[in-house]
């Protein structure tokens, strides 16, 4: 028995470990404090003269600028002290106007020609940087009887239009719409018309004390789409709002079928970020003053991305936003954007009345925001944060009515597809599909967050010391590889957390830790076989070919079941314990390569290939 | 030690008085969760809770005599930590602005303090998570029956999901004994103690499988019994450097993993425990023999009484 690996093994764990090392590396290198700079709109551009101004701003208040680097869409300017950084942000601020976000950031300092590689540090978790956390719940049946109100009124409108008498519709329970007739004639005419047009419903007839009435049940794939189209509408509404509160890296995110968790980083005023997340941002639909009106009928708007350019509108208005049901971008006949829009029924009777004797007017989309200005002013030398509520009206779109309006129509003549799909996205934003309230929240000192960076780091590091010490005193020359391999693990470990980008959280520490402390009992396993193997005579080449091949088993089956029960912990759990079990599987998966391959390899380089008398493995051993 | 190996350490003899102390510590951690019950945290009871630093140590009965002139009555005040950090709890969770309320009175009596965290979970998400939890727990658990049954044997299945449920049990007594606090956290180390107590199980388990396969002499008491003093070095070892950065984690780890590290350092002394006394004991109440183990005759007779080999990619990689 040899105990060579072939130079191919040796290769491949070596390259492993390397990658291995590149990937790590980047968690070396500390974050830098840098403010970040963005357009507050899709359509503002931050250019090299953007942040020429706001780096001159800087020097002029005297705060040292490390660097400044212009990315894709925004700008970075990294700070030496966290004292710059909370000054660098009211005079960047100040110098830009509100055009611009200024965010707070913590910024990788990863040399470039590790990320070119694509290498970079781990993510850290709220628990770990400070800010908020807020879990928000989608209140699903209110989203259910909104759309039947919307429906029952629209059923009632062609009822109508098909001069179908019927006596009264109402929604009833939390499915159903109940619609009654005077006679069986007009119920039997009702109902084929309806059949042919709402096939989202189940129909059922039903005679009472002489009404005659049709029963639509809204069914169970109708509801469950509405619950979706619900929830993905106020995703889309949060992501639009929290990008409004400028937070660097913000989380927003599905959980479960009705929930939705937000994360802003570095924030500590929740009581701004709820008012902001709570916000009704909104649209009104208005026609554009004809010439002769009377200027008290009238008013005057800029447009919301070029403020020179202005229009007369009527005061009076034609519909809301809380009108809209849905908004996309298309494309027209000729592969021109356009908007698609379509109304709920309330939107389409007002639409079609309004714009019936107006076609050849222009009819103007108004965004209304009401959101929460923050100044900082220094008082006695301390910057103190007071808050302004502002309704701000801007155009989005202005044009010519090609013919009469109604529960949907379509918004041309927009310049490119970015533009008609960020309008599209801002006439959906426009209000929330159903009513959300807080469920969860949890705010996080940034002196708490450092606090349990450095008890966490402490803690691997002692646990780690401690480790290394425990095998060295108790298997010598085995316990010198255990710890190689010990070392090389947890050096792979955090390679790969940072190629998922795995977010690291206090209890993914702890999950560390507990990797650190069990990692090395595949080499237990190993070196008590080898141990055992000597004993009973074999020659120390043998015993190490034995005890390697003879743990595996015992290895495989234990490490397949505790990663079992991780991957059950990942699945069911959420925060924490999904934190924790992506270090516990992913720790799993590493500690067996090094386990088994690395100080396989090690050994074998030691030991290989040569006679070999006694093996320095700790212990009295009985071949000797 | 030289005369270990003709003479193992008798374990099991220990193993009558093993199982009275098992099935004391058992029924007695579940007569304490009916009784006294866990104290939730408050990822499980929802609530609002508010951590509060001062600048000058206060007087917590100021605080809470504070706190109830401002009308509030269920909550609880305590340090944590240390004595100028003060840790407000209250079983409301209706009211979502609750933090920045408590916040307000406490400034209002002209101390200095600020806000470090605060926390509000509504009570229906708790409620929620109770649930999912206690789903998780015997998810776990079954998969594991499965895995094991299929991998082993049905009798080392069952004797690898008992003790676990052994493990959790009793770490879930000593919390209710103790009135610790229940939390996210803990539960996440229970799930980490299953996965430990398991790999420890099936260490030992994979010996006595190997060990009834191999050995041509002795019944199951001296299989058993071979099988963990051949696995005791390791089941110690491994134990020990888990146990050692556990410590650490305990001590260094802060407040808010303390009983993260608690919940396993008992798991792990338990785990450890309940893979010798317990496992083993009820391979051996029932019965398990040469016959269960004996690899099916597809795999060939002949050679069925070799120990298992490792898969050959093994070989290859």
């Amino acid at each position: 028995m040899l105990n060579k690996y072939p130079l191919w093994k040796n290769l491949v764990i070596l390259v492993a470990i390397a990658i291995g090392f590149i990937y790590a590396l980047p968690n070396l290198f500390p974050d830098d404090y840098a403010v970040q700079i963005t357009g507050a709109r899709s359509s503002t551009e931050v250019d090299s003269a953007v942040l020429e101004r706001a780096v001159k701003a800087l020097e002029s208040d005297g705060i040292e600028v490390k660097s400044s680097t212009l990315e894709d869409r925004d700008a970075l300017i990294r700070l030496t002290s966290s004292d710059d950084q909370l000054r660098a942000r009211p005079a960047v601020q100040a110098a830009l106007g509100k055009d611009y976000l200024v965010a707070l950031n913590m910024a990788a300092s990863t040399p470039s020609w590790l990320k070119s590689l694509g290498a970079g540090p781990m993510k850290l978790g709220l628990d770990l940087r400070g800010g908020v956390h807020f879990l928000l719940e989608v209140d699903m049946d209110t989203a259910v009887g909104q759309r039947l109100e919307a429906v029952s009124g629209q059923i009632k409108q062609e009822l109508r239009d098909e001069r179908i008498r019927y006596r009264g519709g109402d929604v009833e329970g939390t499915r159903d719409i109940v619609l009654s007739f005077r006679d069986e004639a007009s119920r039997a005419e009702a109902f084929s018309l309806i059949k042919r047009q709402y096939n989202e419903f189940l129909l059922d007839e039903r005679t009472t004390a002489g009404e005659f009435q049709i029963v639509l049940t809204l069914s169970e794939g109708e509801v469950s789409a509405i619950r979706k189209y619900a929830l993905e509408q106020n995703l889309t509404t949060i992501r639009n709002r929290v990008n409004e509160l400028g937070v660097a890296e913000p989380l927003v995110q599905q959980q479960g079928s009705d929930r939705i968790i937000v994360e802003l980083p570095g924030v500590q005023d929740t009581a701004q970020a709820k008012r902001v997340l709570g916000a009704t941002a909104n649209l009104e639909f208005r026609m554009e003053a004809r010439q002769d009106a009377a200027a008290s009928e009238t008013e005057q708007f800029s447009f919301r991305d070029e403020r020179q350019r202005t229009a007369r509108l009527e005061r009076e208005l034609i519909a809301t936003g809380n009108n809209v049901a849905n908004a996309q971008q298309a494309f027209d006949e000729n592969g021109q954007p356009q908007v698609s829009i379509t109304m709920d029924s309330v939107g389409g009777d007002l639409m079609n009345r309004a714009t019936r004797n107006a076609i050849g007017r222009r009819m103007a989309v108004l965004f209304i925001e009401f959101r929460t200005e923050t100044e900082t002013r220094m008082v006695n030398g301390e910057p103190v944060e007071t808050e302004k509520r502002i309704v701000e009206k801007g155009i989005i779109s202005l044009a010519t009515v090609q013919s009469a309006l109604g529960s949907s129509f379509r918004i041309t003549g927009l310049d490119s597809i970015p533009e008609a799909s960020e309008l599209a996205l801002l006439l959906r934003a426009g209000a929330l599909a159903a009513p959300m309230y807080f469920v969860q929240e949890r705010t996080i000192g940034p002196s708490l967050g450092q606090k349990n960076i450095d008890a966490g780091m402490m803690s691997v590091a002692l646990g780690f010391i401690l480790v290394l010490l425990y095998m060295l005193v108790y298997y010598r020359g085995f316990g010198v590889v255990a710890n190689i391999a010990l070392t090389i693990n947890l050096m792979l470990l955090i390679a790969c957390m940072s190629i998922l980008s795995a977010t690291l959280t206090l209890p993914g520490i702890a999950g560390i830790v507990l990797t650190v402390g069990m990692a090395v009992d595949a080499n237990v396993l190993i070196f008590e076989r080898i141990k055992e193997e000597l004993k009973s005579g074999v020659s120390p080449q043998l015993a190490i070919n034995a005890g390697y091949s003879r743990a595996f088993v015992s290895i495989f089956d234990a490490n397949i079941t505790t990663l079992l029960v991780a991957i059950i912990l990942f699945a069911m759990g959420t925060g924490p314990v999904k934190g924790f079990a992506v270090t516990l599987c992913i720790g799993i998966l590493t500690s067996m390569f090094s386990g088994l391959m690395v100080s396989r390899s090690i050994v074998n380089m030691v030991y290989g290939g040569r006679r070999v008398e006694k093996l320095s493995i700790g212990g009295k051993l009985a071949n000797v | 030690m030289s005369d270990d190996q003709k003479k193992p350490f008798d374990f099991m003899g220990f193993r009558k008085i093993a199982s009275a102390i098992s099935i004391f510590l058992v029924v007695a951690s579940i007569a304490l969760l009916g009784i006294r019950g866990l104290n939730f945290g408050m990822d499980f009871t929802g609530g609002t809770s508010v951590e509060l630093e001062y600048a000058q140590a206060p007087q917590l009965d100021q605080v809470r005599s504070r706190l109830t002139e401002a009308g509030y009555d269920q909550f609880v005040v305590q340090n944590f930590g240390a004595d100028t950090i003060v840790l407000v709890r209250l079983s409301e969770a209706g009211n979502d602005q609750l933090a920045q309320e408590i916040t307000g009175v406490l400034e209002a009596s002209g101390d200095e303090l600020k806000l470090i965290s605060s926390e509000f979970v509504g009570s229906q998400v708790g409620d929620e998570l109770k649930e999912e939890s206690g789903l998780g727990l015997l998810l776990a658990l079954v998969v594991v029956l499965i895995y094991v049954g299929m991998r082993f044997q049905f009798k080392f299945g069952i004797a690898s999901v008992v003790p676990l449920a052994h493990d959790v049990i009793i770490v879930l007594g000593l919390f209710a004994l103790f009135q610790w606090t229940f939390d996210l956290t803990v539960l996440a180390a229970l799930l980490a103690v299953i996965g430990y107590s398991l790999n420890d199980t099936i260490v030992v388990a994979d010996r006595i499988r190997e060990n009834f396969r191999k050995m041509r002499v002795g019944d199951s008491w001296d299989i058993i019994n071979e099988s963990i003093h051949q696995t005791i070095a390791r089941t110690i070892n491994t134990s020990g450097t888990t146990l050692v950065v556990l410590l650490a984690l305990y001590f260094l780890g802060g407040e808010a993993i303390n009983n993260f590290a608690l919940a396993l350092i008992i798991g792990v002394v338990v785990g450890t425990y309940s893979s010798i006394y317990v496992s083993a004991n009820l391979l051996m109440v029932m019965g398990v023999s040469r016959e269960d183990l004996m690899v099916p005759a597809k795999e060939g007779a002949a050679d069925s009484e070799e120990d298992e080999q490792p898969p050959e990619w093994l070989n290859r990689m």
